[in-house]
Order: structure tokens, then sequence, then C-alpha cells
């Protein structure tokens, strides 16, 4: 499949993003912010990274980049959309996914590698994995705390569209293991339609074993549409 | 006319920087501080148009970009002269 990553000035996981889709066989092309197309049946990655330097919000003026509209139309078509770290703090800056990411609870920019709890493989990001499966994935971010209104996280809840939830490395999802302090201990969630996805964790940093580790790799797999077993 | 707009988190939503500083104001050994929390102070100068006008434009844009409506408040001041 075919991915475009955009390049928000200030993105510093486009790159990436491309590497490690290229590394899965997959095709990835850079697309820069002021254009304003993307094809159909492209599946669009919003990288990691401080567009437009977090100013006023993170996301916050990215989402109104001349490429968000195209990145609407495309979520709307049912096309894949995934958002890393800043990317998910656009997505829902843009309302493609509900909530919002504030200053982490404690304060510290967390920069190390968070264990995530697979909550449902009823998603094309998670199909490879099984419910309750322990992933190791990178995070880096300053403000990752997921917040929503209690109503929304019933129905984020009730819909099985929170997909990965921090825990410890034996899979309990405990406050102890929370970097951030995200309601839920929530890392990543889903829209209705379940083709787009948010997290904070990085899944492009750990897609070979020179990274440290291939946790990303059922993750991006499965945004391409490709089943279980590499 | 210039508008001023406040931008502060929501009570509900936890303010660590604020935290931080009542923390640091504690250090510092100031007493009776309860709480701090921080917010943005945003100001706008604004070429013509009637007040009223003004008023509902300045709520869009705060709503729609000031401020995130799901963590944060806002609050609007319009003032005339430059």
């Amino acid at each position: 499949m075919r991915f475009a990553v955009i390049q928000f000035p200030g993105s510093n996981c486009d790159r990436d993003c491309v590497h490690a889709l290229q590394v899965l066989g997959q095709e990835a092309r850079l697309v820069w912010h002021q254009e304003t197309r993307l094809d159909s049946g492209e599946g669009v990655i919003l990288p990691g990274g401080f567009s437009y330097g977090d100013y006023l919000r993170c996301g916050a003026i990215a989402r109104f980049s001349p490429i968000l509209p195209a990145v609407k139309a495309a979520a709307e078509r049912g096309e894949v959309v995934v958002g890393i770290c800043n990317g998910f703090q656009i997505l829902c800056e843009a309302g493609l996914l509900p909530g919002a990411l504030t200053r982490n609870e404690g304060l510290h920019f967390r920069c190390e590698t968070a264990y995530l709890r697979v909550e449902t493989p009823a998603s094309r990001f998670t199909s490879h994995f099984a419910t309750g499966q322990t992933l190791s994935v990178p995070i880096a971010h300053g403000e990752g705390c997921y917040r929503a209104d209690p109503e929304i996280l019933q129905e984020l809840e009730a819909e099985q569209r929170v997909l990965f939830r921090y825990c410890n490395a034996e899979g309990q999802v405990v406050p102890e293991a929370n970097p951030n302090g995200s309601s839920h201990h929530i890392a990543g969630i889903c829209n209705a339609g379940r083709n787009v996805l948010g997290m904070m964790p990085h899944p492009e940093r750990c897609c070979e074993v020179e990274m440290g580790g291939t946790d990303g790799r059922g993750i991006l797999l499965g945004a391409a549409g490709i089943g279980r077993k590499i | 006319m210039k508008a001023i707009v406040t931008v502060t988190l929501k009570p509900s939503i936890l303010d660590p920087q604020g935290e931080a500083v009542a923390h640091a104001l504690r250090n510092m050994g100031v007493k009776g501080v309860k709480s701090v929390r921080i917010g943005k102070h945003i100001e706008l100068e604004i070429e013509g148009g009637e007040e009223k006008q003004l008023r509902a434009k300045l709520e869009e844009i705060s709503k729609e970009l000031l401020s995130n409506p799901v963590m944060e408040n806002f609050h609007l001041d319009l003032r005339a002269g430059g």
C-alpha cells in the first residue's frame, strides 16, 4: 500500500515513518503541508515532531494547514489515517478524534520505552495482536496526557475504541505504568469508523531488530491492510 | 479596537505547570498560596468593524483557534483604542 507522510514545519519523525514503511515493503512519499491533494487509496500518516513549534497548543496551527482538508476528506472516505505523537495531537485538534492531549501530569518530557496493552484486535491497526498482548514501543512527548469528557471516555470504552493502554512489563494496567497521567491509561484510540488511529507511542521507531524492537511492525502492517504474519 | 483573550484551563483539568509554580512559591517561603493556574493572555489589535459583530467574530476565533474547548475556557475583553 502507498502512504503519504505529511511534513509540517517542525515535523521530525517524517523520514523515520517513510523508512519504516519502506522496510515493511510499503510505498511511502513525503507530502509537504502546503499541498492540497492526496490520492485515493493512499494511506495518510501524520508524523511526530513539533509542528509549528507547538505554538499556541500542540497541533493547533497544523490543523489549519492547506493539506488538512484533504486529510479530513480522506478520513471521511474511509482511507487509513494514522497520527503518531504530534500527529495524534493534530487529529484531536482537527476533530478527527475526540479529546485533547495536555501536559504530562508529572511535567517531565518522557523519552523511554513504554509497554502497551493491546485492548482489542478488532481494528486493522491491532489485527496482528491478541487482546491483552503486551508491546514495547518508544514514547517521546511532553504533552501526551489524554483528556476527554466523561461521556466521550465512556463512548470510547463501550465501542472498544481504546486500542492501546499503558501497562507494565507484565501487562498490568497500573498507575505507575502510566507515563503521562492519561485518562483510562489511554495510549491510542481510533475513530468510530476504525480507519483513523491516534497514538502517542512511536511504532515507526520499533520496526527493525537493529532499532531495539519490532513490535511496531504489526501496527504499521495492519495499517497497510496486510494480515497477520509477515 | 483592542481585544484581549484570556485562555485558562478548565477547572477539571490538572495544571502541572501551575502546580510546579505553587511548589516553587512554597520553596521561596511564600505562605498562603492555595493554588496557581497558568493560562494565556492574547492581545489582538483590530481595525474597523462594529463592536457587536467584532465580538461575535472574536468569540468564533476564540473557540476555533485560540482555545480548545475540550480543555480550556476563554474570556473576551474588548476595548476601544489601540
